[in-house]
């Protein structure tokens, strides 16, 4: 197992927004994370990448224990993610926003840099950041671009492009359709299947569910902070919890 | 004769004055650059000036070597006041660095070897103009320089988000407190070079004001690159000189020009030069900081 979750809680105040959650992902599969709103996803992913602390539960990367790691660790240990509510830095280009994301992967060239010389354009890091432009579909045209000037789809996959630059094990994509129209939610199942056939780990939070249910050979569902169902996508939609989750019970008048 | 001298003198005052205004507002610039709005560098100025003249005054010690032990001083004070309120943001991390610089001048203030109120006197003169102006070099060159490093990028990221900043690897707090250090050592190595231009220093010259005053040039001035605190150092601290003329109005109309800055220009003067090429020196500014 590449990820493995122990009983993770986390609580805000009196709710508790994620309950004793166990997930597994393995090695090379995409685990699909579903549930209505509020339902504690995004919390979960929050947990995994570090970004808040968990009060409970244990959480492991390839086996060993990452609950108390800083997000900082983590990233560089190999986890990725992108934000629900896009966190490009825009005020940064394009290509400037991918070379942070080689953050992990660079040494640092403070003192190379003071020699002043023209910058190599066959700089590996440069020419890595432009072929992931590519690769997630805006174009290197637009590497000097400021990424906030880009439309919110673009800025999605520019968050990919971002997260996939730290050659991470394990990518997090928090509901990387949001805002897009039908092409661009094509283009990015494309690319999503891409990564996967390279062996790519990858945990997915999204509400499109035919997204879901194309890419990921595991669905888990959660519910007001528990999980309800974990299987196989088939499984999962024949779910009567799943179902009542989403649509209600039957009995209530 | 006598009245071309004086010209002379007064105006190699001046432009030492802006040299350190320049390097202050470069120390300033580097937290804000890192997206922190700290208060602290006219503290920390002022420690490199005590420390270096105090250093003279009584070990006789060489002067690069009383400057240089005075700028360390500032960044080592810098350390475990930065690991502490960097816990805070915006204009919460302000009040602290501001607090800490009153502190400062309220044991200088308090202390007999500083000279309590009266300051220190008869600080030999040692400071040459080309110190001065060889010291902004190369400071504002490294800086130009770092701006495109890795660690530039990380300042930049953590300026614009600092969540994504961790998520992508960026030991955030890490870099905010090297920012503030740095700037330290540079605002303590201005401080002591000041220290030994204007023959006396005492507590009053590196409180409140001055601190706002740095900022002001560096905001002023323009964020997106280095060359933007020099500009407005040099423009701020020239003015009261160049508005001389007016007399009683002279205040007043440094403050309009301040207000006419920062209503039409406010990403900086240095977005007048270059706002035109790209874009986005634009976007960076003042607006980014609080």
């Amino acid at each position: 197992m590449l990820l493995e979750t122990f009983g993770v809680t986390k609580r805000f105040g009196g709710v508790t927004a994620v309950d004793r959650v166990d997930l597994r992902i393995a090695e090379g599969q995409a685990l699909g994370l579903i549930g209505p709103n509020g339902a504690g996803k995004t919390t979960l992913i929050n947990l995994i990448s570090g970004v808040v602390r968990a009060d409970g539960g244990t959480i492991r990367l390839a086996g060993s224990d990452i609950t108390r790691l800083p997000a900082h660790r983590l990233a560089a240990l190999g986890i990725a993610r992108t934000f629900q509510g896009v966190r490009v830095f825009k005020g940064l280009t394009v290509q400037e926003n991918v070379l942070v994301g080689r953050h992990t992967r660079m040494r640092t060239d403070v003192l190379a840099r003071m020699v002043p010389r023209p910058q190599a354009l066959s700089d590996p890091h440069r020419a890595r950041a432009l072929a992931l432009i590519d690769r997630v579909g805006l174009g290197r045209r637009r590497a000097d671009t400021l990424a906030g000037e880009l439309p919110y789809g673009d800025q999605r996959r520019l968050e990919i492009a971002r997260a996939l630059a730290a050659e991470p094990r394990l990518l997090i994509l928090d509901e990387p359709a949001a805002g897009m129209n039908p092409t661009e939610s094509a283009g990015l199942r494309e690319l999503i299947g891409g990564l996967l056939v390279e062996g790519l780990t990858i945990l997915l939070i999204e509400h499109d569910v035919r997204l879901v249910m194309d890419t990921c050979q595991r669905v888990a569902v959660l519910n007001f902070g528990r999980k309800i169902a974990d299987g196989a996508p088939a499984e999962i939609q024949r779910d009567p919890a799943v179902r009542e989750a989403y649509l209600g019970t039957e009995a209530v008048a | 004769m006598d009245a071309v001298f004086d010209f002379l003198r007064t105006y190699s005052t001046t432009i030492a004055v802006i040299g350190v205004s320049a390097l202050l507002a470069l120390s300033v610039w580097l937290t804000l650059y890192a997206g922190q709005l700290t208060l602290g560098n006219a503290a920390f100025m002022g420690v490199g000036a005590y420390v270096s003249a105090l250093l003279g005054r009584h070990l006789d010690t060489p002067f690069p070597l009383a400057l240089f032990i005075g700028a360390v001083s500032a960044a080592v004070l810098a350390l475990p006041l930065g690991a502490i309120v960097f816990r805070l943001r915006g204009v919460y991390l302000a009040i602290a660095t501001l607090a800490f610089g009153e502190i400062v001048r309220v044991i200088l203030l308090a202390t007999p070897i500083t000279g309590k109120g009266q300051g220190l006197n008869g600080i030999p003169p040692k400071t040459e103009l080309w110190h001065i102006y060889l010291s902004l070099a190369i400071v504002a060159y490294v800086l130009w320089r770092v701006q495109g490093s890795t660690l530039g990028r990380a300042w930049a990221a953590i300026r614009e988000d600092e969540i994504a900043s961790a998520s992508q690897g960026i030991a955030v707090g890490r870099h905010k407190l090297a920012a503030f250090v740095i700037g330290a050592l540079i605002a303590g190595w201005a401080g002591g070079l000041s220290a030994h231009v204007t023959f006396s220093i005492d507590p009053s010259d590196f409180g409140f004001t001055k601190a706002v005053q740095v900022l002001v040039f560096a905001v002023v001035g323009g964020i997106p690159n280095v060359l933007g605190p020099i500009l407005g150092a040099g423009l701020f601290t020239a003015l009261p000189e160049l508005l001389r003329p007016l007399k009683d109005y002279r205040d007043i109309f440094q403050g309009a020009i301040l207000l006419l800055v920062i209503i039409y220009l406010p990403r900086g003067l240095v977005t007048f030069v270059e706002v035109r090429r790209t874009r986005r020196l634009s976007r960076i500014g003042a607006a980014d900081v609080a």
